[in-house]
């Protein structure tokens, strides 16, 4: 039987790492640091999680001991946000390239300089491409379900890849909500244990981890590692379909999910918790006569590209939002993907949100009015002070 | 005539591995692994040894072995460790020891990571970590860390002009482990085998963080001809440039003291990283000695 | 075929690398002389020296990268060294 408790997001996340059995975790309280691993820290010394918790001195440690952990052959776990996760940078890919199927939780916000601990997505995006399957959530119920999920996707033999739940700093992380809590031995006999074939320390199998990827070999490790986030993409559906059958819980098909996009001639398109806020303006405008779609991401890599076309093909005017910035593009990345796979159609780019800076369902209100008005694809910062 | 040795047979350290002639990081993975044996798991950070044991497809390692980066060799063995704890929890190593062994350079311990080497010391892991020092980035053109001695001439501390080569005196990375207050340290060089694998061995019966400083002289690095690695590190010892000694539960003991010291000159001069030096520098490097010798009890 | 993660499945397969042919210098044994201290078996770097069934120290010249520790260690000469010929 689930239960429903009234808690933050990184609650949720903690709550699903210990519902999934996790066997090591590692983590540092660097500013800003979420209370996941609090909480976890806390399970463990009141018994309810048989976890080793090592306390390790940095992020990038962090991700080192979960490295090597993960590369023994369990289940590991670990949290961050904004500047640990840059400092976890070189982890990150290795952790990838090494195939270990680690799951964290970051918790999106702003990075340096000048300092800023609120919410943007910056710190996530500045890691698209280190080979971590990234999801983002839109609220509390469903990080507590995509940790769980996290796990499952990325200890599928298929996939063997590391996954980051992205959760809003703030707006997620230090909001309650009520949760369902899932039952303990049924998450844990979905998940069962990690017992990995290809990859542990054991001396009874002495085995290489991590050598020197000679150039008669390096370009064909990355090539494998594109296969697999590209193959994760089945697995992630088939996933979102699994924990629906067993908990009654699914967002979109795992990848994406379409809100009032049946004759939508516009749509927005973002990540995240703003996408609360976007249902919210849409249910508004409906009531008004007016039919605005959206299209949330909810998997940003592997890049969900066929759904993106095939849901927006009826879109006239289609309105991504951004929570970060390529600087010197003057666009975001959501925007730069969401441009490179419509052809034809015009794709405004909206940069919202940074740092903490709120976003209105007035914002939300002048982004609809500005993408129908545009005559061609534009950017335009939301709500920025003269 | 000498005393009958009988050293172990097993061999987890393959050949064909492509350490340069005469390598000395390669005697100390040979030794310490003998000591060890099969139940051992290997930690490497980014050196000289981790290369040119891993070409891919080949390894010269028999037992299992990870390299992730160059900082974090101290961490990957904490999760290493854990997770073995978590396994026997699973019943998995029922009534086995598995010795976590770091194997990592002076760079990568001194250096890079030395911040991942306190966090694991602090913490009590079961580790035995082992600093190979051969006083440089031998792997990358023997450029200065913390661990050059003064006056080495190093790429990026080169003897000039205006230069003697390296102008700090070398960091005692075995007294700053000790500093941690863990139960086991040890100095060792490649040069007294017997030495060096009765403290390894003593540290992988220990439970709890353990740190070996083991001397590995580098033909390359240090430059001299290959038949004179052993040469050099018992040279080193002799000379009391670098003493042997292990700090168990605290308690300070030398475990080889050299009948009568060698002059440092014998030491110096059969290395090209010291051939810039003048007698009288040799003279302020003797002094440094004798001083640190007088403050351990080796005079 | 690359493996997963590059990851090397086969422990000690260096040696199909025979470090042998990198050699200018030999080492050579002389077993009536040999006193079985074992410095040269465990000085090598390579692991090339081994005990044969009858006890003696024999060289593995695969892999003896010629560096002449060996020679240089043993105390009673032992071991000599001569020059490589193609």
């Amino acid at each position: 039987m689930e239960k429903i408790d009234i808690i933050t997001g990184t609650t949720a996340a903690a709550m699903a790492a210990k519902l999934s059995n996790v066997e090591v975790i590692a983590a540092y309280p660097i500013t800003p640091q979420s209370h996941c691993v609090e909480a976890l820290a806390k399970y463990v010394a009141d018994g309810e999680l048989d976890a080793e918790f090592v306390k390790v001195e940095s992020e990038h440690s962090a991700m080192a001991t979960c490295i090597g952990a993960s590369a023994t052959g369990v289940r590991t776990f670990t949290a961050t946000a904004s500047q640990g996760l840059a400092l976890m940078h070189e982890m990150l890919y290795i952790a990838s390239g090494m195939r270990l199927p680690i799951v964290m939780l970051n918790t999106n916000r702003a990075l340096s300089a000048p300092i800023n601990i609120w919410c943007d997505q910056q710190d996530s995006i500045a890691e698209r491409d280190s080979g971590w399957i990234q999801i983002y959530a839109e609220d509390n119920q469903e990080t507590l379900d995509s940790v769980v999920q996290a796990f499952k996707i990325a200890e599928d033999e298929e996939v063997l890849l590391p996954v980051m739940v992205n959760i809003d700093g703030f707006i997620l992380t230090h909001t309650v909500e009520p949760v369902a809590i899932p039952d303990e031995e049924k998450v844990r006999e979905y998940l069962g244990i990690y017992e990995p074939k290809h990859a542990y320390l054991d001396p009874d199998r002495p085995i290489t981890q991590g050598p020197v990827g000679v150039p008669e070999c390096y370009m064909e490790t990355r090539k494998d590692l594109n296969d697999a986030i590209e193959g994760s993409r089945e697995v992630i559906k088939r996933v979102n379909e699994e924990y629906y059958k067993l908990f009654n819980r699914k967002y979109g098909n795992g990848l994406v999910e379409g809100y009032n996009l049946e004759d939508a001639d516009t749509v927005l398109v973002a990540m995240g918790s703003v996408c609360g806020t976007i249902k919210y303006v849409i249910n508004e405008l409906k009531e008004k006569g007016k039919n605005v779609g959206l299209l949330r991401i909810r998997t940003y890599r592997p890049f969900p590209k066929e759904d993106v076309v095939e849901m927006l093909k009826d879109a006239n005017n289609v309105a991504v939002l951004d929570k970060n910035i390529s600087l010197g593009f003057n666009m975001g990345a959501l925007g730069i993907d969401v441009s490179s796979v419509l052809k034809n159609k015009k794709v405004c780019n909206y940069i919202v949100g940074l740092g903490g800076r709120d976003i209105t369902p007035q914002d939300i209100e002048e982004i609809i009015s500005h993408v129908e008005g545009a005559k061609d694809g534009e950017t335009k910062w939301i709500n920025l002070k003269e | 005539m000498m005393d009958k040795k009988q050293f172990p047979r097993e061999e987890y350290f393959a050949p064909g591995h492509r350490g340069c002639a005469g390598c000395g990081a390669s005697i100390v993975a040979r030794m310490a692994l003998k000591t060890t044996g099969r139940d051992t798991i290997v930690v490497n950070s980014t050196s000289c040894l981790e290369v040119f044991t891993t070409p891919y497809p080949e390894s010269a390692w028999r037992v299992p072995w990870i390299h992730t980066a160059f900082e974090c060799g101290g961490a990957v063995a904490s999760g290493i460790e854990r997770a073995i704890k978590a396994l026997k929890k699973r019943g998995k190593y029922k009534d086995r020891k598995l010795v976590v062994m770091p194997i990592i350079g002076d760079g990568g311990t001194a250096d890079i990571g030395f911040q991942a080497l306190s966090g694991a010391l602090e913490r009590g892991h079961d580790i035995v970590y082992i600093m190979y020092d051969n006083e440089a980035y031998m792997n990358t053109g023997v450029q200065r860390s913390s661990s050059t001695p003064l006056f080495a001439s190093a790429t990026t501390a080169p003897a000039g002009k205006v230069s003697k080569g390296e102008d700090n005196p070398k960091k005692d990375m075995a007294m700053i482990a000790a500093a941690h207050g863990i139960p086991y340290v040890a100095t060792a060089c490649i040069s007294y085998p017997e030495d060096f694998m009765r403290k390894v061995k003593k540290a992988s019966d220990i439970e709890g963080p353990t740190f070996i400083h083991v001397l590995q002289p580098c033909t390359i690095g240090w430059g001299y001809s290959t038949e004179n690695t052993i040469k050099i590190g018992r040279l080193a010892v002799e000379t009391g440039l670098f003493p042997l000694y292990e700090i168990e539960n605290g308690e300070f003991k030398i475990t080889y003291k050299p009948a009568k010291r060698k002059p440092l000159k014998e030491y110096i001069r059969m290395q090209k990283r010291y051939r810039h030096l003048t007698d009288e520098d040799i003279e302020i490097l003797q002094k440094h000695i004798d001083e640190k010798c007088r403050l351990l009890g080796l005079e | 075929m690359v493996t997963i993660a590059a990851i090397i499945y086969e422990p000690g397969s260096t040696n199909k690398n025979k470090t042998g042919s990198w050699r200018t210098f030999r080492p050579i044994l002389d077993n009536k002389k040999c006193i079985k201290c074992e410095n040269c078996y465990i000085f090598c770097p390579e692991g090339t020296i081994y005990e044969d069934k009858n006890g003696d120290f024999k060289i593995n010249y695969d892999y003896c990268k010629g560096c002449l520790i060996c020679v240089n260690e043993c105390p009673v000469n032992a071991l000599t060294s001569t020059r490589e010929e193609k």
